[in-house]
């Protein structure tokens, strides 16, 4: 029983980062129907800020986080104002191209400017384990799980109560109409932009405090787990992005604590495989059918 | 008070409007009416700004309204009901309501122009908290139409707002136009339903694969032998 507690506990913590860069992937999606393959990468370079921040710069935990996510919001705003912008009305293939293509930009990169090695980042603070009778919690799975949820709350209060929250759920459901009301549509999707780095930057420096350990190609695997989480939840779904990533870190954990580690990865995909062949909208993804 | 000459809109090779004049002056309802396809939408979707015209001029008092951003149009006073209502799903009707306002920043207008909205339409009220999506069809059409006043506009076009809804809706929705004109907004109605149209319009057009072919005052033209054989299947 604690077996199986402790294995959520561990699953969560994982996944609570792929939850949080999969709600970038789903906000983005939503307002302007583009798979942002660069996504994965402002992940990682919010991990390394904030270990520039703490390294270089003698910050605390908290301040470097927080500036990693100001910085990385901002990166990706100039990055789709540059980049997807000037195709806002190209074909869809040419966007996703383009995004694949900022994606080894940055991280090629950060290779140059970085060398391909990992680096340690550094333990702004200090591990702690307690232990509450076999089962074993860290401090670490503790951060990474209140932070998740503090930012959460946030974007579900942006979301839902602020203008601006409004006007972007306005966007993603028809972008004409939303025009219509005077809504400016390119200050809500850099808006859009913003957010979703910043919740994956967090992902980033949360990560590196919890494996203790970046690279410039970090990203991808997460990157990619973190998409499959998204379609699996339902794409355009916030929630969905939540339980998509859960889902996914709980599964992975699950699967290597019975001793298939190996196949942890074939094992995330085949469920996504699975659940989209029942279920093509996703977990929490309804057929929405308009009425005329 | 909008002033359209000469004014093509191209999709592609596409000529789906050819030269079109035609002016709305303040304090009338003027009605634009024709077949499907004839062009009806695309000339609404050009004066917000969503097209821009290939030539031509289109002038809404002394704004050059090609030349500004749709936000910028909505600004200007110009404010729209779009074909098939266009309501956003998932936002409750109070939202959808509040995104109407979206450019205005006083707290205590909006108030009041969403209490003038609900006088109008009591039945919006009652539903506030409901998501928009669940409205039934006549319900959406009186959100997408107090969801476009919010802005409180002083030229407010519809596009086709009759459509697919029960006779008996119809007729009061066009009442509500009725009513929305006396207290002082100009209004350019587009329709299909020629004869519901013409007889509350001061004055109306008949367009035609694009191009306007009739004129005259909304009685001229409900009279006239060929709106009657094409329109009025008289
Ligand atoms: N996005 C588009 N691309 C190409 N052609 C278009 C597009 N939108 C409209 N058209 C064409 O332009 C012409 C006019 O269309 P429009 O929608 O303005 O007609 P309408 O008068 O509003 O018709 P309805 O009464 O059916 O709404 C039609 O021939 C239509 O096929
Ligand atoms: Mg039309």
């Amino acid at each position: 029983m604690t077996g199986i507690l402790q294995q959520l506990i561990n699953g969560i913590s994982l996944g609570s980062i792929y939850a949080l860069i999969a709600l970038g992937y789903t906000m983005v999606y939503g307002i302007i129907k583009l798979i942002n393959f660069a996504h994965g990468d402002i992940y990682m370079i919010g991990a390394f800020l904030g270990y520039y921040f703490i390294n270089e710069y003698q910050l605390s935990f908290l301040p470097a986080l927080l500036l990693a996510m100001i910085i990385s919001a901002f990166l990706g705003v100039v990055i789709e104002f540059l980049a997807y912008r000037p195709l806002r009305n190209s074909a869809r293939i040419t966007v996703l191209i383009t995004a694949i293509g900022v994606s080894f930009l940055i991280e090629n990169v950060m290779i140059k400017l970085f060398t391909a090695n990992s680096r340690a980042f550094p333990q702004a603070i200090e591990q702690q384990k307690f232990t509450f009778g076999s089962l074993q919690v860290s401090n670490y799975q503790l951060i990474i799980i209140v932070t998740t949820l503090i930012l959460m709350t946030l974007l579900q209060f942006i979301v839902q109560k602020t203008k601006m929250g409004k006007a972007m759920r306005a966007v993603s459901v028809d972008t004409d109409a939303a025009m219509l009301m005077g809504i400016n549509v390119n200050l809500t999707i850099s808006f859009t932009f913003a957010i979703g780095s910043a919740l994956a930057a967090a992902g980033g420096v949360l990560i590196g405090l919890y494996y203790n350990s970046i690279d410039p190609m970090m990203g991808v695997v997460p990157g990619l787990k973190a998409f499959i989480a998204a379609v699996l939840g339902g794409i355009g779904l916030i929630p969905g992005a939540v339980v998509g990533g859960l889902f996914i870190g709980i599964m992975e954990t699950v699967v290597s604590a019975l001793g298939f580690s190996v196949f942890k990865d074939a094992f995330v995909y085949g469920i996504l495989i699975i659940i989209l062949l029942i279920k093509p909208s996703g977990l929490l993804g309804k057929n929405v059918k308009e009425k005329v | 008070m909008l002033k359209i000459a000469d004014l093509s809109v191209r999709y592609g090779m596409i000529e789906a409007v050819k030269d079109v004049s035609f002016e709305v002056n303040e304090g009338e309802i003027v009605s634009l009416i024709g077949a499907n396809g004839a062009g009806k939408t695309t000339i609404l979707r050009t004066i917000s700004g969503l097209l821009k015209p290939f030539k031509g001029s289109i002038s809404f008092e002394e704004t050059d309204i090609p030349r500004l951003s749709p936000q910028k149009i909505v600004a200007s006073g110009l404010s729209q009901v779009p074909e098939g209502r266009h309501i956003f799903a998932g936002l409750s009707v109070l939202e959808n309501l509040e995104m109407g306002a979206y450019l205005r920043k006083s707290k205590g207008e909006n108030k009041e122009m969403l209490q003038m909205v609900f006088e109008r339409f009591p039945i919006l009220e009652e539903r506030k908290a409901q998501d928009a999506a669940t409205l039934s069809g006549g319900e959406q059409q009186m959100l997408a139409m107090g969801r476009a006043l919010m802005s409180k506009p002083r030229l407010l076009l519809l596009d086709e707002p009759s459509m697919g809804l029960a006779p008996i809706f119809i007729k009061e929705i066009f009442n509500i136009i009725g009513e929305i004109n006396k207290q002082g907004t100009t209004i350019l109605l587009i329709e299909q339903n020629a004869k519901m149209a013409l007889s509350i319009a001061d004055r109306g057009y008949v367009l035609e694969t694009g191009q306007i072919v009739l004129s005259g005052s909304g009685k001229e033209l409900l009279a006239s032998d060929e709106v009657q054989k094409a329109y009025l299947g008289g």
